[in-house]
């Protein structure tokens, strides 16, 4: 697992591991140059560890407060139109890989 | 007389409405321009020249019968390749995304089609909208039509080339940390940012959710005001799209700058602009004052802060939007072999370039167990610092000046290699999409040559104060006359 954030230090296990979880199989040359990288601007990312921010209330972006819809029923996405880009689609499904062997 | 293709938008817009001019055959003259000049530029992705041209022969049909169009009537636009359009190839810059045609089209682009616009075609940008150079496009780079040896900015950096070439009156790009005013500022055009919640987000890919807008490049604030009357306000598709009335902007351009106070950060300016954009910035705030305006030194405590609350935002929230693409219902799948997790892998793998790799990696190590409340969190608190900073600032005057960029447009291939170094450039726009306030860049002069822009970043949704400065600056000037030698 990862260390705790007050001694955070980016090397290419990390890499590996965020790598994983985001669902990148990198390549080792890539793995060596983003651990590197990443370690820098994290590093430089750490400036905010010293700030007092106790009491603060995050902001997202202030836009207008979620409107939501009546719930009513209406016409989505036609099948065909959703997957006529699919990279593999049959009987009106995408079809993947098998999940479980 | 000068040839069709540059006229701005307005101009365009009248002419056409007044049968002085055909949507045909302006249409005809930046299709013209484009083929004659985009080999050498690399501005557009895709030219849609037959639809373009029917679509323009339409509303020469309407203004015929005696109908209007639209307040952009006949103007052509071109498009960010982050915008979907319904059965057109988008592209966002990326080869995981190579001929994908969305099934909808985003609602700005709709709103000016409604308004009379004529699309001409996508333009170039930063894989994903990721970048300040368009270097970091799957497909191609970009030029700076001032210097081809230099880069347009990023991420709009296609659009921004293409309005600064004459290739097109009007584009629409969209502005995550920067994305719209920095290559407006680097090619010589002006930028709109608006207010988060102005322009609705449906049918733009998302990067950031909640630093994401789209806005304008053009040639002119008038124009800026043009296309953003037409594409502002609610849609039930965007339900962070805000129903905040929005004032006449035409009428805003009338007002004087006399009363206006300029609040001018200096003590956050002295963490390194080059010289000559800060003798074009410093002559721009005098235009301003001899205009009537005054000048306030404001305090922006948290800004120091902007870069770092950033790369953490917006990287976090781009490794969760960025998980849908992994070749199950759109784009190009890798690997369809019988292992689920490989094919997402080796998808996402091949199909992303290193820059869009390196911020869902740092996305995911922000969100990570145990990490989230120490980057993530701790980064949003920050937004909110830079809020109320400016929120005091907005108490003693009525837009903060800064420059757009730090530098002038820099050479192809310069900061390709360091990361960090791109990420600091962007320290002047930052801070306005991390505090949800509209800003603008406005061409302000050169610097050994190459364009200068002057930022304003205005109180949230009065896009009408921001757009009345900058007009009085531009009428006060011609910075934004000048034209490439390209």
């Amino acid at each position: 697992m990862l260390d705790s954030p007050a001694m955070t230090r980016v090397d290419e296990s990390v890499v590996a591991h965020v790598a994983r979880l985001a669902r990148i199989e990198l390549r080792d040359d890539e793995r060596r140059l983003f651990a590197r990288q990443l370690a820098e601007v994290v590093a430089y990312a750490e400036s905010l560890q010293a700030l007092d921010l106790d009491g603060v209330v995050a902001f997202g972006g202030g836009g207008a407060a979620p409107a939501f819809r009546d719930d009513e029923a209406r016409p989505g996405l036609p099948k065909g139109r959703a997957l006529a880009s699919a990279p593999d689609a049959a009987d009106d499904l995408f079809r993947v890989p098998r999940v479980l062997p | 007389m000068s040839g069709l293709h540059e006229l701005g938008a307005a101009e365009v817009a009248r002419r056409v409405r007044g049968r002085d001019v055909r949507a045909e055959d302006v249409t005809r003259a930046c299709l013209e321009r484009i083929a004659s000049g985009d080999a050498q530029l690399g501005a557009f992705l895709l030219v849609m020249g037959e639809r373009a041209l029917d679509r323009a022969r339409r509303v020469d049909a309407a203004v015929a019968r005696g109908d209007d169009p639209g307040p952009l009537c006949g103007v052509p636009v071109a498009l960010k390749d982050v915008l979907a359009v319904e059965g057109v190839a988008t592209t966002c810059g990326s080869r995981l995304l190579e001929g994908y045609a969305p099934p909808f089209t985003a609602t700005a682009v709709r709103r000016l089609e409604d308004a009379g616009a004529v699309l001409l075609g996508k333009t170039n940008m930063d894989e994903f909208a990721m970048g300040s150079s368009t270097e970091n496009s799957a497909y191609q780079p970009t030029r700076n039509p001032w210097d081809l040896t230099r880069v347009p900015g990023g991420s709009s950096g296609g659009s921004a080339a293409a309005v600064a070439a004459c290739m097109a009156p009007l584009a629409l790009g969209s502005d995550t940390g920067g994305s719209i005013r920095q290559p407006a500022a680097l090619c010589g055009v002006v930028g709109v940012k608006p207010t988060y919640g102005r322009v609705s987000r449906y049918g733009l890919v998302a990067f950031a959710s909640s630093l994401d807008q789209i806005g304008p490049l053009c040639r002119s604030v008038e124009d800026a005001a043009l296309a953003l009357s037409a594409i502002c306000g609610p849609d039930p598709a965007d339900s962070t799209s805000s129903a905040e009335p929005l004032p006449d902007l035409t009428a805003a351009l009338e007002a004087p700058a006399r009363g206006r106070r300029i609040g001018v950060p200096w003590s956050f300016l002295e963490q390194g602009v080059e010289a000559g954009t800060l003798a074009a910035f410093r002559e721009a705030l005098r235009v301003l004052e001899s205009e009537g305006a005054t000048l306030v030194d404001v305090s922006l405590p948290s800004l120091p802060h902007a870069i770092a609350a950033y790369y953490l935002v917006a990287t976090a929230e781009a490794s969760s939007n960025l998980a849908r693409f992994d070749g199950v219902r759109y784009g190009k799948r890798a690997d369809p072999g019988r292992d689920l997790a490989r094919m997402y892998g080796e998808t996402r793998e091949r199909g992303f370039g290193p820059e869009v790799k390196r911020r869902i990696l740092l996305g995911t190590f922000a969100l990570a167990s145990g990490y989230y409340d120490a980057y993530y969190l701790r980064a949003q608190k920050v937004r909110r610092l830079i809020r109320d900073d400016f929120d005091r600032a907005f108490a003693a005057c009525d837009v903060v000046a800064t420059p757009t960029s730090p530098t002038p447009a820099f050479r192809l291939g310069e900061k390709s290699d360091d990361p960090l170094q791109m990420y600091l450039a962007d320290i002047f726009t930052v801070p306005a999409n991390l505090a949800g306030l509209p800003g603008i860049s406005v061409p302000c002069g050169l610097s050994a040559g190459l364009p200068v822009g002057l930022q304003l970043v205005g109180r949230a949704f009065d896009e009408e104060t921001l757009l009345g400065v900058a007009r009085c600056f531009e009428q006060a000037t011609d910075h934004h006359a000048a034209r490439p030698p390209f």
